[in-house]
């Protein structure tokens, strides 16, 4: 199969990106200064990320889509106000997870935020589950711009004029050049910034404009350390199709008012586990010193006796060590708990510790 | 002191007397981007030509160091495993990594000198 391309790869070469092929794409997986570098400028300053690979599927309909998508999704939609939007799950009947994403209540309808890898499978899915009555679209017609870090609201705002007023996790409709976009303020680096959702053909011009703002092109790389840092999940690594929203200690994405009576795919399994709670259960880990535990390093207790294993493990370029996500059998998983990770044959002491490593800057009320 | 020579594993190694000088390349550096842990042999272990003699990890994956040359390991670079960035400034001067006392310098015959190593690493990159 041939790679796909986004429309911004000119531009990407331009800026002298190392490509990566992820989920098909042809992306970048660093510019010319580099992981650590980039990571940082997106912390202090205002990094723009390429993330048009993701799909942007849109559902159209009334009361009666969001009575389908309850039976799907563990979210409170009835209640859920337009242009606000929910981090959720796509399930199995055991809770599985298909995919991770991010639903927005929009005035005719939904627009879901897919992974990449999983976006074709997900639309397949959903097609299934909800017949023809409502109509779907998969844009493959419109990029996605992320624009992190404290010095992205004044920079987004110089040339979308409102975005400003956006609070976390709320989104709308902007003209700017004629053109209509989605604005949300969201992210995934555990910094206030906003996602834009343009039509490929103005997406280039878009991004220039910002980096004369000063904003800088930021690659998959310091995405995956900046996501990392702030303790969030990344599908295929924390998520897969074996692990449930209540293993991956993701309880509170789960709307309390459906945890009563259910209704949604999914639903007895992850009100057994609530209950009962989770045999293995997600958990943030510090190795001690400056040894690197990479995914699937197994995790030991003190006698000898594996625990769990690392699902990913970096350098955090803000944090200044090494850190780690895992999973570890559910009496191992209190912050401060004394575990060992065995690297090149060797085990080396590590700690369970509270997430995220770095605290995050949200915006919650600008009104 | 002996002229640089190179491996293919893109290590550099220098001699004087009987003591070889061993770390990576600048080439090697930049294909691995920011190097964040180094871990280096244990003083007075015995290493053979071609094995594993250390680990760098970059923000994106580790690798292993070979040695181009046995020996028994003399001294190693304490400053790059307390600061591993030191390794992506200096890779060629101040980041060796290790020191090994040698015991046949024919070892060094086959491999190559700056100008075969610049080739080698522009081909093999590209």
């Amino acid at each position: 199969m041939e790679i796909k391309k986004t429309s911004l790869n000119k531009l990407h070469q331009i800026n002298h990106a190392k490509f990566v092929e992820f989920a098909g794409y042809e992306m970048p997986i660093q510019y010319s200064k580099g992981i650590i570098e980039e990571h940082k400028f997106t912390r202090s300053n205002s990094g723009i990320f390429d993330v048009s690979h993701m799909g942007q599927l849109f559902i159209y309909g009334d009361e009666s889509l969001t009575e389908e998508l309850e039976k799907i999704f563990p979210l409170d939609l009835k209640n859920l106000k337009q242009n606000c939007s929910k981090y959720s799950f796509l399930m199995n009947e055991d809770a599985g997870i298909y995919d991770d994403l991010i639903i927005t209540k929009i005035e005719d309808g939904y627009l879901i935020i897919l992974n990449a890898a999983c976006k074709d499978k997900d639309f397949e899915i959903l097609s299934n589950l909800l017949g023809s009555k409502f109509k779907m679209n998969l844009d493959n017609n419109r990029s996605l711009i992320a624009i992190q870090g404290p010095k992205s609201v004044e920079i987004l705002n110089s040339i979308i004029n409102g975005v400003d007023q956006l609070n976390f996790m709320t989104g709308n409709w902007f003209d700017s050049d004629n053109q209509k976009l989605f604005v949300t303020r969201s992210g995934y680096t555990g910094e206030d910034g906003f996602e834009i959702s343009i039509p490929n053909d103005k997406a280039e011009k878009f991004v220039e404009n910002l980096i004369e703002k000063g904003a800088q092109l930021i690659g998959l790389g310091a995405r995956d350390t900046l996501r990392l840092e702030a303790g969030l999940c990344l599908y295929g690594h924390e998520l897969d199709i074996n692990k449930t929203p209540v293993e991956a200690n993701l309880r509170w994405a789960i709307s309390k008012s459906r945890l009563s009576n259910g209704g949604f795919i999914g639903s007895k399994k992850i009100m057994n586990q609530m209950q009962d709670g989770a045999s293995q259960i997600r958990v943030g880990i510090k190795p001690e010193g400056r040894l690197i535990a990479r995914e699937k390093t197994k995790i030991f207790n003190d006698t000898d006796k594996q625990i769990g294993e690392i699902t990913s493990g970096t350098f955090g370029p803000s944090v200044n060590g090494p850190i780690a996500m895992g999973y570890v059998d559910k009496e191992f998983s209190k912050v401060d708990t004394k575990i060992l990770l065995e690297v090149r044959g060797k085990k080396h002491p590590a700690n369970i510790c509270a997430l995220p490593f770095y605290k995050k800057n949200y915006v919650k009320g600008v009104n | 002191m002996s002229e640089v020579k190179f491996s293919k594993e893109h290590e550099w190694i220098t001699l004087e007397g009987d003591v070889a000088t061993i770390g990576i390349t600048k080439h090697a550096t930049e294909m691995l981007g920011d190097i964040v842990f180094a871990e280096l042999p244990e003083k007075g272990s015995n290493v053979e030509k071609d094995g594993t003699a250390g680990v760098v990890e970059s923000t994106k994956a580790a690798s292993d160091v070979y040695t181009p040359v046995s020996g028994e390991v003399v001294d190693t670079n304490q400053s790059i495993v307390d600061d591993p960035a030191k390794i992506n400034e200096d890779p060629e001067g101040g980041a060796w990594f290790f020191k090994l006392k040698i015991k046949d310098t024919s070892e060094l015959d086959n491999l190559m000198n700056k100008e075969e190593y610049d080739k080698f690493a522009k081909e093999t990159s590209s």
